[in-house]
């Protein structure tokens, strides 16, 4: 079985050739063969993964060694996979979400003339994303990590004729870079520390390197994790992601690729759990995040920004429950798997209802949609409320565990952790439900479609009339199916881990678990839980629901506007980071041409000079090189002479 | 070091006498120059008038000359051989053939390509 | 009257014991069967001029030489299979020869050179027909005045100079046996066989006639010079010793020796050793073009014909280190501390002046010239290491040096305008923009010479330093770095020039050559890349023959 491992990779690679290399002449067919390789690749996931399911807990590793890639001395890096239960998860999750948003993609992308494109970089995330999950190495791991990065910078972009989305792709890929520089420093730090970059012999001997040095390890890796995760204070790429096509920003931009971070950090578990500092930091960094994107949901008209936001805050819930250590691990993967499920089927739906309104994204000019979307409005609203909590859905399963794990952090860690956890939990019911009543419910408030000529910001390819009301229409069959499909996972998902605690029996092999000593019981969180939620989602239907919307926003209170302004992060990056980093590669440049410049072409200079006067002295004449060798003889000897005489 | 102290200092006369000689005779001697007097010494014949343009001497003295030397020397290495010739053996008669051999290809050589037509 | 001469001849030779037999010298024509091979091959050449017709000659001569070379090459390789590179290896012709691993090495490398330029020599596609005949690099009548009625008439009359095989023959022969000698004679006596035919080989070019016989004659007084001073030190170290086998001069370096009682007087005088050692060893300087013995490389290279530079560049600087790495190992290790300053001198000057004279070189052959005297003093550094590593890495060097400078020269041939070759840096702007292969070849071979990694240069160079390094040499590697840093500026500059600039309007063309050069210059890119990317076969290769025999 070992060998599938590579097809795992290979044929959504083999897809990525196929489409990019084989050009126009494929355009018919593309979409196609990305499809058949993206379910080629889920069906050999899921073959594998029935067959781990037949195997004893303790044998269900499997490892494939393909090739030593860098051997050099000490030096080793190995093409090699270990695929364990962990790795598993993320593969289905992957494949599974990964192959629905490719038949989402055909329909939605049908107008557009880069569709052959698009599948072949859908495809190569595929690859990039199971690379990073499968390797067994973290300069592999490193490898899937830089593809993954290169594959959203490729789809945010898609439309590059936008200039704000190709701005946002190089705001994604440039805030990225800060955090794999993190990584890469981490993984070098890791090699001079452990000598290897292999994951088995670095987390054996996790705990015998310094405290110093694994809370290093630990910081940068995190800062790579906050990077790909979009965390604090790495975040204010996710936002602006949102320029590329929906599917790209279902299945990489909440599915998939931001988890990458949590991912990385529950996979180097065992250093966390020998560094209390770094682990202590990423609950910070999740808890904060948390709030951020929650708050900044709140505030946004943008209903894939609003959604964003969301992201962010969820995967805030993810990391903090990844920093609680063995107590929350699990449950850090098990809402991001159901997470998967509900916020790629959110955004599906986004998707479909910004395809029926003329691809408006203003929520404030939706509303009453449910009468002409019912798929749409029945699969959002499920996915509304597992994302919400709501008792029996999939994230009140998972999400009410991670509150419960910060709890039991304990301590006054335990309480503000938790403390924060609940209060996000109401706010997420608030954004939540306001995204539901903005688009679904109360008055249509549509306005006629913009000019596409004078408005750069509109996709191509889809039939906008300017002047005229849009014609809201449920979404064609490739489109919907996806999203029951999903909206089916957001509905059961949770519940059927939790029964008999499947998910937690079938990680804990990998991540261990522990209960932690919770200062409050279970039913307790979940009444709590419910109390907030309800408080949150009264709060957002007595301020949307009963009261008519405006269509342009009020002005706001300053928090509002500093919300809808992504919190001010853009500001901030703005003021310390650019204008500091400008004054300082001024300062730089400076000193490069007085400087290093001037110290460099001296040297050139006085080189050259030299070279020019040593040139006269080949002159041409024989009888002075003649002089010249017999001098040089008679120094020769002379110093040869000298030698034994000092 | 003693031994050589003599011959350094027997240098150094020579050396002393030779730029004092000339030196001198610059200094005291007469200077009525002739033709005969400027001329290029050639073992106190008349010189060879030099052709027009640079002055080069057919390349034919020089296969001569060559080729005078190279039978020479083969001369040279049949001597001690013929003296020898007894004890050397019939080692000593192959080795000497190919020796010959050698140098009657370079001798063919020549006289196939016109190297001993003097005209 | 035999009787008579008998006895002056035995009185001459000694009056205690009366000779009775010159003992029959004992040949092993097996072991030194490569360098018969390949003279053989030469007296054959010789016999094709003298006996066949003249349009025969050129296919006749190719045969011979390339046969007589890939079976040379054959007779290494068997030698070495059979073991006379490590357990086996000897000294065979009375004392006269070395058959041990780093003279089949070098042997090995020096055919495979010639091959190669063997190639080169016969290429006769570049330059434009002359009179409806196809003809190569080399005058049609060497002996005819430059301009003058004759050679107009030889190259109506089709002539060529079919005879630079045999010559490149005879200097393959010399060049085997140059690193392989074991004793002074043998040295100097295969120095002098492939310099003469190397001098005549540089006065033979077809184009810039004056140009290449001043070179030739350039190359041959100095080299002259350089053949006196060796055979004087020759002399000294006779006088030292009493002996000329390096063995013999070995232990009397080591006091292990027998007094020769005749020569007791000098025999052991140290000055003669120092002087005699210093003169031997200026005279194989000269040859690697070692500064200050350099000064005849950059004219010589210029002038001579361009396959033979590529050749002489290449082969003259393995048969020559070699030669020193020998001397410098089996006869003068004992007086090291003597000799190792001074060769740290001259490897810092070589390194440093050849380097800082490239930078402002404005012809391409002149400029190859100079970067093969930097070249001279790196490889110098290991000859100092003085340790098997320091062997072994010299080897390396060696010949993954010489394939680059083939190869690039090679290349040079190519670049052709109406006067020839176009060798002026100034003419090959922009010759990425409109013969991309051929520039992007050239390109590989300056960035091997530049020592860029995944290049032979990268690996040779650091096989070098790393035996100099632990040899102690720690400055010396220092002194390197920075030069091969000023060194790569040039090199650099080159191809910037080629791929960033604009082509000149009217520039040279490349000429598309036959399969022969296109064979010679794939090789040199084979070669440089296979050592570039898999070193170590061939560095074990080099360990594994890097022992001397004594």
């Amino acid at each position: 079985m070992d060998h599938l491992i590579g097809a795992l990779i290979g044929a959504p690679l083999l897809g990525a050739g196929i489409l990019l290399v084989g050009g126009r002449r494929l355009d018919r067919v593309g979409h196609w063969i990305g499809c058949l390789l993206a379910a080629v690749s889920f069906g050999i996931g899921a073959a594998l993964f029935a067959d781990m399911l037949g195997k004893p807990t303790d044998q269900r590793t499997l490892t494939s060694h393909l090739y030593s890639w860098v051997p050099v001395g000490g030096f080793r890096a190995d093409v090699a996979f270990q695929l364990d239960q962990l790795s598993m998860t993320f593969v289905l999750l992957i494949t599974g979400v990964g192959t629905l948003i490719h038949i989402y993609s055909i329909g939605y992308m049908a107008h557009d003339e880069n569709r052959r494109r698009f599948f072949g970089y859908l495809n190569l995330f595929l690859a990039a994303m199971l690379l990073l999950v499968l390797a067994d190495n973290y300069l592999l791991l490193y490898v899937g990590w830089e593809g993954v990065g290169l594959a959203s910078y490729l789809l945010i972009g898609f439309w590059q004729h936008k200039p704000s989305a190709a701005t946002a792709a190089k705001k994604a890929f440039i805030v990225n870079r800060v955090g794999d520089m993190g990584l890469s420093i981490a993984i070098m730090v890791l090699f001079t520390t452990y000598g290897t970059f292999s994951f088995g012999p670095v987390f054996a001997h996790a705990t015998g390197a310094s405290q110093a040095k694994l809370t290093v390890i630990g910081l940068l890796l995190l800062l790579g994790a906050c990077g790909k995760s979009a965390q604090v204070p790495l975040q204010s790429w996710l936002g602006d992601a949102m320029e590329g096509p929906t599917p790209v920003s279902a299945l990489i931009h909440a599915a998939t690729m931001v988890t990458a971070g949590v991912y990385l950090v529950t996979r180097s578990g065992a250093i966390f759990n020998a560094a209390p500092t770094a682990q202590l930091a990423v609950c910070v960094v999740g808890a904060v995040t948390l709030m951020f994107g929650a708050i900044v949901g709140c505030a946004k008209d943008d209903i894939k920004k609003a959604l964003a936001g969301s992201t962010m805050s969820q995967i805030g819930y993810m990391m903090l429950a990844a920093g609680l250590g063995p107590i929350g691990y699990v449950f850090a993967i098990m809402h991001l798997v159901t997470h998967g499920f509900f916020k790629a089927g959110l955004f599906l739906g986004a998707g479909s209802v910004m395809h029926g309104m003329n691809d408006e994204v203003d929520m404030r000019k939706y509303g009453g949609l449910r009468r002409y979307m019912p798929i749409t409005y029945v699969t959002f609203g499920l996915g509304y409320l597992a994302i919400i909590g709501f008792p029996g859905l999939s994230g009140y399963w998972s999400k009410d565990k991670i509150i419960e794990a910060a709890f039991a952090k304990g301590g006054t860690e335990g309480w503000i952790l938790g403390g924060v956890a609940l209060l996000g939990a109401g706010i997420t019911a608030y954004y939540m439900t306001r995204v539901m009543v903005l688009t679904f419910f109360g008055e249509e408030r549509w306005e006629p479609a913009p000019d596409p000529d004078k408005t750069p910001g509109v996709e191509p390819g889809i039939e906008v009339h300017p002047g005229e009301l849009p014609h809201p229409h449920e979404s064609p069959r490739s489109m919907t199916i996806p999203m029951v499909i999903l909206a089916f996972g957001s509905v059961f998902a949770g519940g059927l881990f939790s029964i008999n605690s499947a998910f937690l029996k079938w990680l804990e092999p990998v991540t261990g678990h522990s209960e932690g000593h919770s200062p409050v019981s279970t039913w307790e969180v979940t009444a709590a839980t419910l109390v907030v939620l309800v408080v949150g989602g009264a709060l957002a239907w007595a301020q949307y629901g009963r009261r008519p919307v405006p269509v342009t926003a009020p002005r706001g209170s300053l928090v509002t506007r500093a919300a809808r302004r992504d919190l001010l992060q853009d500001d901030f990056n703005h003021i310390v980071l650019v204008r500091g980093g400008e004054h300082l590669t001024r300062s730089l440049v400076y000193l490069d041409h007085s400087l290093v410049d001037g110290a460099v072409n001296g040297t050139a200079a006085s080189v050259g000079g030299l070279s020019a006067r040593l040139r006269q002295v080949q002159n041409g004449y024989v009888r002075s090189y003649a002089v010249s060798m017999l001098g040089g003889t008679a120094v020769l000897v002379a110093a040869t002479l000298l030698m034994r005489a000092v | 070091m003693n031994t050589y102290v003599p011959i350094l200092v027997l240098g150094a006369l020579a050396a002393g006498f030779a730029i004092f000689s000339v030196d001198m005779a610059r200094r005291t001697g007469p200077k009525r120059y002739n033709r005969a007097k400027l001329d290029a010494y050639e073992c106190g014949i008349e010189p060879t008038p030099q052709p027009a343009g640079g002055g080069r001497f057919p390349i034919k003295y020089y296969l001569t000359a060559m080729l005078f030397i190279v039978f020479d020397i083969e001369i040279v290495f049949l001597y001690p051989w013929a003296v020898s010739f007894d004890a050397l053996g019939l080692f000593g008669l192959v080795e000497m053939l190919l020796f010959v051999l050698t140098v009657f290809v370079a001798y063919a050589y020549v006289w196939r390509r016109g190297g001993l037509e003097w005209d | 009257m035999t009787g008579t001469i008998h006895s002056l001849w035995t009185t001459a030779a000694d009056s205690a014991t009366p000779l009775d037999k010159i003992p029959t010298p004992k040949i092993e024509y097996a072991q030194l069967s490569p360098v018969l091979i390949v003279f053989g091959a030469a007296v054959l050449g010789i016999l094709v001029e003298a006996l066949l017709p003249r349009r025969s000659r050129y296919i006749a001569q190719l045969g011979v030489s390339v046969t007589g070379l890939a079976a040379a090459f054959a007779a290494i390789v068997a030698l070495a299979a059979d073991g006379y590179a490590s357990a086996k290896s000897h000294i065979a012709a009375m004392g006269a020869v070395a058959v041990d691993g780093p003279a089949l090495f070098l042997q090995g490398t020096i055919v495979l050179v010639a091959l190669v330029a063997a190639f080169t020599f016969a290429e006769r596609r570049l330059d434009p027909l002359a009179h409806g005949r196809r003809v190569d690099s080399f005058a049609a009548q060497g002996s005819t005045v430059p301009g003058s009625e004759q050679e107009k008439r030889a190259v109506r009359a089709g002539f060529t100079t079919t005879e630079v095989f045999p010559l490149l023959l005879f200097a393959v022969g010399g060049m085997m046996i140059f690193p392989a000698a074991n004793d002074l004679l043998t040295l100097f006596v295969s120095l002098e066989v492939f310099s003469l035919p190397l001098y005549l080989l540089c006065a033979l070019a077809r184009r810039h006639r004056l140009l290449s016989q001043e070179a030739a004659v350039k190359y041959f007084l100095l080299g002259a010079f350089s053949s006196a001073i060796l055979l004087f030190g020759v002399a000294l170290l006779y006088g030292y010793a009493g002996t000329i086998s390096y063995g013999g001069i070995a232990d009397v370096i080591s006091g292990t020796a027998k007094m020769t009682p005749a020569l007791a007087n000098t025999t052991a005088n140290d000055s003669l050793l120092l002087i005699g050692g210093a003169m031997v060893v200026v005279g194989l300087l000269f040859k690697v073009a070692a500064v200050p013995f350099h000064m005849w490389t950059p004219d010589v290279y210029q002038g001579a014909p361009t396959p033979v530079t590529g050749f002489m560049a290449a082969a003259t600087k393995v048969a020559a280190f070699g030669a020193l790495l020998r001397l410098l190992y089996v006869v003068l290790p004992g007086i090291r501390w003597d000799w190792r300053p001074v060769m740290w001198g001259v490897a810092i000057a070589t390194m440093v002046i050849g380097a800082i004279i490239a930078v402002t070189q404005t012809d391409v052959k002149r400029l190859l010239a100079y970067s093969s005297i930097a070249h001279a003093g790196f490889i110098l550094a290991g000859v100092i290491a003085l340790s098997p590593d320091g062997v072994s890495s010299v080897l390396f060097y060696l010949a993954a040096y010489s394939f680059v400078t083939l190869g690039a020269f090679a290349v040079v041939t190519l670049v052709r305008d109406a006067g020839g070759e176009a060798t002026h840096l100034s003419r090959w702007a922009g010759l990425g923009r409109r013969s991309p292969l051929v520039a992007a070849v050239f390109a590989v071979f300056l960035l091997a010479f530049a020592g860029i990694p995944l290049t032979s240069g990268f690996a040779g160079k650091f096989a070098v330093f790393k035996a100099a390094a632990q040899g102690g040499a720690v400055p010396l590697v220092i002194i390197g770095v920075i030069s091969s840093a000023i060194a790569a500026f040039f090199y650099i500059r080159v191809i910037v020039l080629m791929f960033f600039s604009e082509p000149q309007p009217g520039g040279p063309s490349v000429a598309v050559p036959s399969a022969l050069t296109s064979t010679a210059i794939a090789a040199g890119v084979a070669v440089t890349l296979a050592l570039g990317v898999a070193p170590q076969y061939f560095l074990d290769l080099a360990g594994k023959a890097s022992v001397f025999v004594r």
